[in-house]
């Protein structure tokens, strides 16, 4: 039984392309889940998308996108899964003698073992390094299978965050934030003279001036107003 | 199912109570996003029903024991506020909200993709505020709401609707009158992409032809309530 309304690439043109009809920029096409999104024959299924039993079927809510022959889904809100090498901002939460535990926004904290660490600290007095309630900058070195994964403070510009404010929005806003080409980011730096540093996991390190810090937050919080109103409306 | 009673539930013309033909469903209205600290949220009203589900996470699975390591659980928690319904509730866990949780959570574990979050848990919260008739099968629909618009990777959404019988009548989406003076009812769970069925209750006696009805009513349900779940999601016309 069929329900709905259903998303197909080769109903989106008369020349059967999901591109559109001049090729050039497809319209984007919002998609639930479970719409059916046409035969996998000649397309490979990416972010958000299943092929089952030959057909390709939206698994997320967003936006269906094709490039070179693989369909994917922008979805509109997801929850932060974190990737090696990604730059997150995390609060330490616990530690024993010689590993902090990192809340790094995904579902499982990671740890940041003592030979990962900012500083030499003694076994047993880790935090007199970094303490409970601490931001810092770090990268994901490694993810498991399970989802654990491990942090490092080894790296350039990877720091304790002892000034400014942290700001959270959604992971899936950064793309807006960032700007084609870092665009929109090079511009709320210059406009507020604050440091803007975007964390992979929806963080926001904003450093400087009161005034600048305020105003920065000013511009973020527009940005998750006008994203939520997009939505509303339809047009995100 | 209380039994035929005084009740006359549907006239010679075959209108029902709420002015509705045998195969007719309540009007339907979904909306998304109604509880901003959650992951994902949505509020369902379903004729006089009104259903709020929220979803939170995934995340780490508390106590240890109920991970699962290589699968999240689903927490699925239904409940009836205690001015829901003309009689106060209790608040509180009891036997029937334990019930409906468990085959919730069964039912949408069928499409979530657990495996991509080994350990986790995904906290699923269904909030009965006024209560007609078919609360489990508004739950179940407005959790699966939630659950997308939270982002969690689903091979489809369930959709779960009621038909059942009334004075020997096969009536699709049954009200309070009916459910409570009718003779049997039969909650189901479908897939309405591939029209798989997750989920199926049936309270009470139906012939095999009375059963092929309520089956085909709530198959025929499924796909006008599916369309305004859609609908939320995409964020249609307003």
């Amino acid at each position: 039984m069929k329900g709905g309304s259903v998303a197909r690439p080769d109903n989106m043109s008369g020349d059967k392309g999901a591109d559109g009809p001049r090729g050039s920029r497809q319209a984007p096409l919002l998609v639930a889940p479970g719409d059916d999104l046409g035969d996998s024959g000649e397309l490979e299924a990416g972010h958000g998308v299943l092929a089952i039993n030959g057909r390709l079927r939206a698994l997320k809510q967003g936006r269906m996108s094709n490039r070179g022959g693989t369909v994917s889904i922008e979805p509109r809100r997801t929850a932060y899964v974190p990737r090696p090498s990604d730059l997150v901002i995390g609060y330490i939460e616990g530690c024993t003698s010689n590993i902090w535990f990192v809340d790094i926004g995904a579902p499982f904290n990671a740890i940041l073992p003592m030979s990962l660490g900012p500083s030499k600290a003694e076994f047993g007095g880790i935090r007199k390094v970094l303490d409970i309630g601490d931001a810092i900058l770090c990268r994901v070195q490694e993810v498991e299978e399970n989802h654990s994964s491990v942090v490092t403070m080894k790296g350039m510009g990877l720091r304790a965050i002892r000034a400014g404010s942290v700001e959270d929005i959604d992971p899936h806003l950064l793309g807006r934030l960032i700007g084609r080409g870092g665009n929109n980011l090079r511009q709320l730096k210059e406009d507020t003279e604050c440091r803007v540093v975007a964390g992979d996991n929806g963080r926001v390190w904003l450093d400087g001036d009161l005034s600048g810090i305020i105003d920065a937050r000013d511009r973020l919080n527009a940005l998750l107003t006008e994203a939520k109103v997009e939505e509303y409306r339809g047009d995100a | 199912m209380g039994g035929y009673g005084d009740v006359q539930c549907i006239d010679e013309n075959g209108i029902r109570l709420d002015g509705r033909t045998k195969d007719e469903v309540r009007p339907v209205h979904i909306e998304t996003g109604v509880v901003p600290v959650a992951d994902g949220s949505a509020r369902m009203t379903w004729g006089l029903n009104d259903v709020i589900a929220a979803v939170y996470g995934p995340m780490e699975a508390h106590p240890r024991k109920i991970q699962r390591q290589d699968r999240a659980v689903l927490d699925v928690r239904y409940n009836m506020a205690p001015f829901s319904t003309t009689d106060r509730i209790r608040p509180g866990f009891n036997r029937r909200s334990r019930e409906i949780s468990k085959v919730t959570a069964e039912a949408l574990e069928s499409v979530v993709l657990t495996e991509l979050y080994p350990r986790s848990k995904i906290r699923v919260e269904i909030e009965i505020i006024c209560a007609e008739a078919g609360t489990r099968c508004a739950g179940i629909t407005a959790a699966s709401v939630a659950l997308a618009h939270a982002g969690i990777p689903m091979t489809d959404m369930v959709v779960s609707v009621a038909s059942g019988k009334v004075h020997d009548i096969v009536v699709c989406d049954l009200n309070k009158e009916e459910d409570n003076y009718g003779e049997a009812d039969l909650p189901m769970g479908i897939l309405p992409n591939s029209g798989e069925i997750v989920f199926l209750q049936m309270d009470g006696d139906l012939s095999p032809d009375q059963f092929q009805e309520a089956w085909d009513y709530n198959m025929e349900a499924a796909n006008v309530i599916h369309a305004e779940m859609v609908r939320a999601l995409k964020g249609g016309d307003e």
